[in-house]
């Protein structure tokens, strides 16, 4: 059977806005939730703060590059969040067994998608925005001050967290509730090759290959390297943009093979546990 | 002749080697109740859900209103809808954001005042502001009625309506139901259980058994070709492959 291209790619931007409603419908009425969404990326900038403030008198790396591991963590939360903002309102769904009202609807998978990017970001920013404020009267340090490299970093690593979580939609649709899981550990996986903390080059040359075919791996090298020197590294900045087109392009396209299964299999009405 | 509303042509699906749906043919006209009627894993569900475009047929075609479901279903979907008490809306959210939700999404214009007014015709109003989880098997049917009913559907497409209802509960809805299509001129194609729902609403049936179309006609056509009283006893006959009292006489005679 052959489908509409159009049922993928036109969007309503109504549409879009009715289902970022229904999310936010459930954020706002559940303060655990929005408490959530800031404590892990709060708890994490302390802890991390206070480790690299004893280390960077003991350091003298740590010590050149003050900051540089409570950027890091705040901007590795960008990446967790983002993913973490896509699949958990894709559960919604599932968990209210939601699925079948929505695409007996006019939404369409495209602006379907498109909310649960524009969410994930609603997400990410209340998550992460609070705790970066919150680094400025607990050491002294503003990641802001990092200026316009900080939303190119930004944009990449959320780019790339709505393509994993893009991902683990596919494999959700495709594999039911067993692969729930993946939504939370998913991403844990690419955090050592992502070098959040440490350079690309401590990694074996063969693990380092893998590194530098991820979006974050570049990120968190521009990072270093504009905390420590100052310097802009706009080789590695067009290196995780082009990667994350890759990226997106193929999770994109998991995600449309995975939605026409689901049509197949008739998963779209017998969701939930 | 009036066109048919919904137009199926050797609808099949498979799962596997289960062959849910069998080739099955059949219209329902333009602004009539028709029942589709058959025992359980008959293959109602699936032929809705192929009605509505959430599932692939394996072969055949779908058309509501003149649009293929499978190519172009986004065309018609705007004018159709579909309750079911096995799809649920999202119990955390207020039967107030559910609606409106949909009524966004449905493209709506006025959307809190079409709310208001569908829930003021469900006597729901009382409730719009609580959770639609909180409520009770009746409210939270009639919450997925009025999100059926949103968009003044031209063509609803209803899967047990009014199933694990009160007897009190599911005559109210059958009365909205049998007024919404009167005012509307709507097309309602209704699975049930319920015969005596089937018998009160329906125009036409389609029996299934086994994936397949074995028999349609008025309720009062099947009642008199099987020689019964109720479409219960009808139901009996073809779910247990007899033929009624009627072709057993006229086989004996």
């Amino acid at each position: 059977m052959r489908l509409a291209m159009t049922d993928a790619v036109t969007f309503s931007p109504r549409r879009i806005g009715a289902m970022v409603l229904r999310y936010w419908y459930l954020l706002r009425g559940s303060w655990p939730r929005l408490l959530e969404l800031a404590y892990w990326p709060t708890m994490q900038m302390i802890l991390w703060g206070y480790i690299s403030q004893f280390m960077a008198q003991n350091s003298t790396w740590l010590a050149q590059g003050a900051g540089v591991l409570v950027a890091a963590v705040l901007l590795w939360d960008v990446l967790f969040r983002g993913q973490l903002g896509v699949s958990v309102s894709f559960l919604e769904e599932m968990w209210s067994r939601n699925l079948g009202h929505l695409f007996v609807s006019p939404l369409r998978p495209g602006e379907w998608v498109a909310s649960l990017m524009v969410m994930s970001l609603i997400r990410t920013i209340l998550g992460v925005v609070p705790a970066a404020l919150l680094a400025i009267p607990f050491f002294g340090y503003s990641v802001f001050d990092l200026g316009l490299p900080l939303a190119l970093f930004f944009a990449n690593l959320i780019v790339l967290g709505w393509a994993l979580g893009l991902f683990i939609v596919a494999l959700i649709l495709r594999y039911g509730m067993g692969a729930e899981g993946l939504a939370w550990i998913l991403v844990f996986m690419l955090a050592p090759v992502s070098a959040v903390y440490y350079p690309v080059d401590v990694l074996p040359v063969w693990l380092q290959w893998i590194a530098l075919a991820l979006p974050s791996a570049h990120v968190f090298e521009g990072l270093r390297a504009l905390v420590f020197h100052g310097e802009v590294l706009w080789g590695h900045m067009a290196w995780a943009a082009l990667l994350n087109v890759a990226w997106m392009a193929a999770c994109v396209a998991a995600f449309l093979w995975s939605f026409r299964g689901a049509r197949v299999r008739g998963a779209l009405l017998q969701t939930g546990e | 002749m009036t066109h048919p509303a919904i137009k199926a042509e050797r609808l099949t699906k498979r799962f596997g080697d289960v062959t849910a749906v069998d080739g099955i043919s059949f219209a329902v006209p333009g602004g009539s109740v028709t029942g589709l009627l058959g025992g359980n894993g008959a293959g109602k569900t699936t032929t809705i859900s192929m009605l509505l475009g959430l599932l692939l047929p394996t072969s055949g075609t779908v058309e509501v209103l003149g649009v293929d479901m499978v190519r172009n279903r986004h065309a018609v979907l705007p004018r159709m809808n579909f309750s079911s008490p096995y799809v649920e809306l999202p119990h955390r959210l207020t039967v107030r954001e559910n609606l409106t939700v949909y009524g966004h999404l449905y493209g709506l214009p006025r959307v809190g005042a079409r709310v208001e007014e569908i829930c003021r015709h469900l006597d729901l109003t009382a409730y719009l502001d609580r959770a639609a989880g909180k409520l009770s098997a009746g409210q939270k049917t009639r919450v997925a009625l009025a999100k059926a009913l949103l968009n003044t559907p031209e063509v609803l497409l209803l899967d047990e309506p009014t199933a694990s209802l009160d007897p009190d509960t599911a005559d109210w809805i059958r009365t909205y139901l049998e007024r919404y299509r009167q005012e509307t001129g709507a097309t309602i194609l209704l699975a049930s259980h319920n015969m005596l729902e089937v018998e009160r609403l329906c125009d036409e049936v389609l029996m299934m058994r086994q994936g397949a179309i074995v028999d349609h006609g008025s309720p009062d056509a099947l009642l008199d070709r099987y020689g019964r009283e109720s479409l219960e006893e009808v139901f009996l006959d073809i779910a247990r492959h007899r033929r009624g009292e009627r072709a057993d006489a006229e086989a004996a005679q």
